[in-house]
């Protein structure tokens, strides 16, 4: 019951959420300068036609009257038309969403992968150089921003060292349709590994550069963390009964000192996933950010209002995601 | 070897700073109840680490011999000496509710150990830790076993942690304040409960405490230590009727008498103070010399 009751507040708020989202994208897309329609006419376009154009998409209207009209769509799944690439905006912001989201995906389990790693070799030789290397390692990985990141990797594995691929998502030259978008998770199924590797190939460097502020964040709570709950009774009583450091670290300490990092990670993911949008750029990398970038430049005001409300819904998952995470690892909370 | 624990001259430093423990020698015999008592700062629950291993990393063991079982601890490889210490001997710990891990269900905390490490089955395991849960009075054992840390009282708790140090049948108990962090009204049964199972199983066990009278109540012989130096190893009976150091008197003079509220607290008097600092500074000039 109260379960139930839990699960309808959430989606109330979401809800709620997402509306005040869709409120401000539409005002503020609206109010700063820049007009979807002057972007269409080539230049010498006559008044009259300005004004035909905008009647068609609704901009002569008030901006309340063109809320209502859209959210009317919206509640229908209607998002519009894209202004510049003239199709449904659910269908194209759908259609690139499975790229951000395996970018994401990767990016996240390299973060977690990786900070993991360092946390673990901190915890293990703590007060040792080996933890001032993960302390300064992490300190500058988190100093420097994740598309500074890919240029130095741009520069490092595209230029100096060209392993992997520098822009685009897969190479044209292979022989494969995809029935779904989720060209990685696709592959994956359909046991095709030479184009699992071309995939990983052109994500590697887009995601470790989301990957690496991250990975640096979880690395310092982590061991953090860990180094309190080392000290606690209970890990001193493991270690009483025969335990090496080995166990007493990853099989008593961390699966309580994980907790902490995981709410923090479940906030700093959805970072990451809004980092998408500059760093998928940087890579030609066909996903919502790059489209989302596309439709700013060309005043778009359909496809950004459907990116956006895309984007704060996968944040709200995320963090739903994270909550019942949460109550899985946590027992305390598992009764409440 | 006269002891099951035989401590001689056990140094400890900081790591880079001033002893910690100057010199302590002491030991338990095999089935004894042994206390370890003294203020707050002097040491006494370093000593249970150091046997059992966990001594903070900031302090250093840097001289002395600590005998389990006939086996010098400190001249085995870490492992061996981690093996060593799990098999013979066990910690009730002072604070039950940091005691147990949160997120681990009670029965595999008893029981875990003894299936990793000992080589026991698991079935085997969990007979025994039902048994025990028994003996120390914990209603339906199978539930309690199923339970997490939170959904039990501290003194559930601290019966757990007893059950769980008499699982693998230890010789050596340590138990370090075990009833500090506990009810008073809870205290007494916990401490007759480990003085019980102490009886019933032949443990050795050595007692930390602050409490001379609850060391009046469960041990054979006692050790009181000042500044990380033991200043009287002693029989019980003897040193309840003629404490030899002048602090051991203080010590004892000092201890409240429950039936005699009237008598209010007498607090060591300086100049017992002033004489037992004395006596440290000079094993610090001789042991610097």
């Amino acid at each position: 019951m109260a379960l139930l009751r839990n699960i309808l507040i959430r989606l109330i708020t979401t809800l709620v959420t997402l509306f005040g989202v869709a409120v401000i994208v539409f005002v503020v897309i609206r109010v700063v300068p820049g007009n979807p329609i002057a972007m269409m006419l080539p230049p010498g376009a006559t008044d009259a036609d300005i004004a035909r154009l905008q009647a068609q998409y609704g901009f002569d209207k008030s901006i309340f009257e063109q809320f209502v009209i859209w959210l009317g769509g919206v509640v229908q799944g209607d998002f519009g038309q894209s202004i510049s690439l003239r199709q449904p905006v659910a269908q194209l912001v759908l259609g690139r969403l499975p790229a951000t989201l395996e970018l994401s995906l990767m990016a996240l389990l390299m973060a977690v992968l990786i900070g993991g790693t360092m946390a673990l070799l901190g915890t293990l030789f703590r007060n040792t150089r080996t933890e001032g290397a993960v302390d300064v390692t992490a300190g500058m990985a988190l100093s420097i921003p994740d598309f500074l990141w890919g240029l130095v990797l741009i520069l490092l594995f595209g230029v100096l060292w060209p392993v992997f691929h520098i822009s685009g998502r897969i190479s044209p030259s292979l022989n494969i349709d995809f029935t779904t978008n989720f060209y990685l998770f696709e592959a994956l199924v359909r046991l095709r590994f030479d184009v699992v590797a071309d995939l990983i190939g052109h994500m590697f460097m887009p995601a470790l550069a989301l990957a690496i502020p991250l990975a640096a964040i979880i690395a310092q709570l982590l061991k953090q963390s860990l180094k309190e709950t080392m000290h606690l009774d209970y890990v001193t009583l493991a270690r009483t009964k025969g335990y090496g450091e080995n166990h007493v670290i990853l099989r008593e300490a961390l699966p309580n000192a994980v907790l902490p990092t995981l709410t923090l990670v479940g906030v700093q993911f959805t970072f990451l996933i809004g980092g998408t949008v500059i760093i998928e750029r940087l890579f030609s990398y066909e996903g919502l950010g790059n489209m989302a970038i596309d439709a700013v430049i060309n005043r778009d005001l359909p496809l950004i209002q459907g990116i956006v409300i895309l984007f704060a819904l996968l944040f709200t998952l995320v963090n739903l995601v994270v909550d019942m995470l949460y109550v899985v690892l946590n027992p305390r909370l598992r009764h409440a | 070897m006269s002891g099951f624990l035989s401590i001689r001259n056990l140094t400890v430093h900081l790591r880079g700073g001033g002893p910690i423990l100057r010199a302590v020698t002491m030991d338990v015999a095999p089935g004894q109840v042994h206390g370890l008592v003294g203020e707050s700062g002097a040491g006494k629950s370093m000593i249970g680490k150091a046997v059992l291993g966990t001594l903070p990393r900031a302090l250093e063991i840097t001289g002395g011999e600590i005998w389990l079982d006939g086996v010098d601890l400190l001249a085995l490889a870490p492992a061996a000496r981690r093996k060593q210490i799990g098999a013979t001997a066990a910690l009730i710990p002072q604070d039950p509710l940091t005691a147990l891990n949160p997120g681990k269900r009670i029965g595999p905390q008893i029981t875990r150990r003894l299936v990793d490490i000992l080589g026991w089955r698991k079935s085997d395991a969990e007979a025994r830790a039902r048994d025990l849960l028994d003996e120390v009075h914990i209603p339906d054992p199978v539930r309690v076993m199923r339970s997490y840390p939170h959904e039990l009282s501290g003194g559930m708790r601290q019966r757990i942690l007893i059950a769980s140090a008499f699982a693998a049948e230890p010789r050596l108990i340590i138990a370090d304040e075990p009833t500090t962090a506990l009810d008073v009204t809870v205290q007494k049964q916990i401490l007759r409960l480990i003085s019980d199972m102490q009886t019933r199983h032949g443990t050795a066990l050595l007692f930390v405490t602050h409490d001379l009278g609850v060391v009046s109540k469960v041990c054979d012989t006692l050790s009181v230590l000042y500044a990380g130096k033991v200043v009287e190893n002693a029989r019980m009976r003897r040193f309840f009727m003629r404490p030899i150091h002048p602090y051991s008197a203080a010590l004892l003079a000092a201890t409240p008498i429950y039936t005699d509220p009237d008598r209010g607290l007498t607090p060591v008097p300086q100049t017992v103070i002033d004489a037992v600092e004395r006596e440290v500074e000079h094993h610090d000039v001789r042991a610097g010399a």
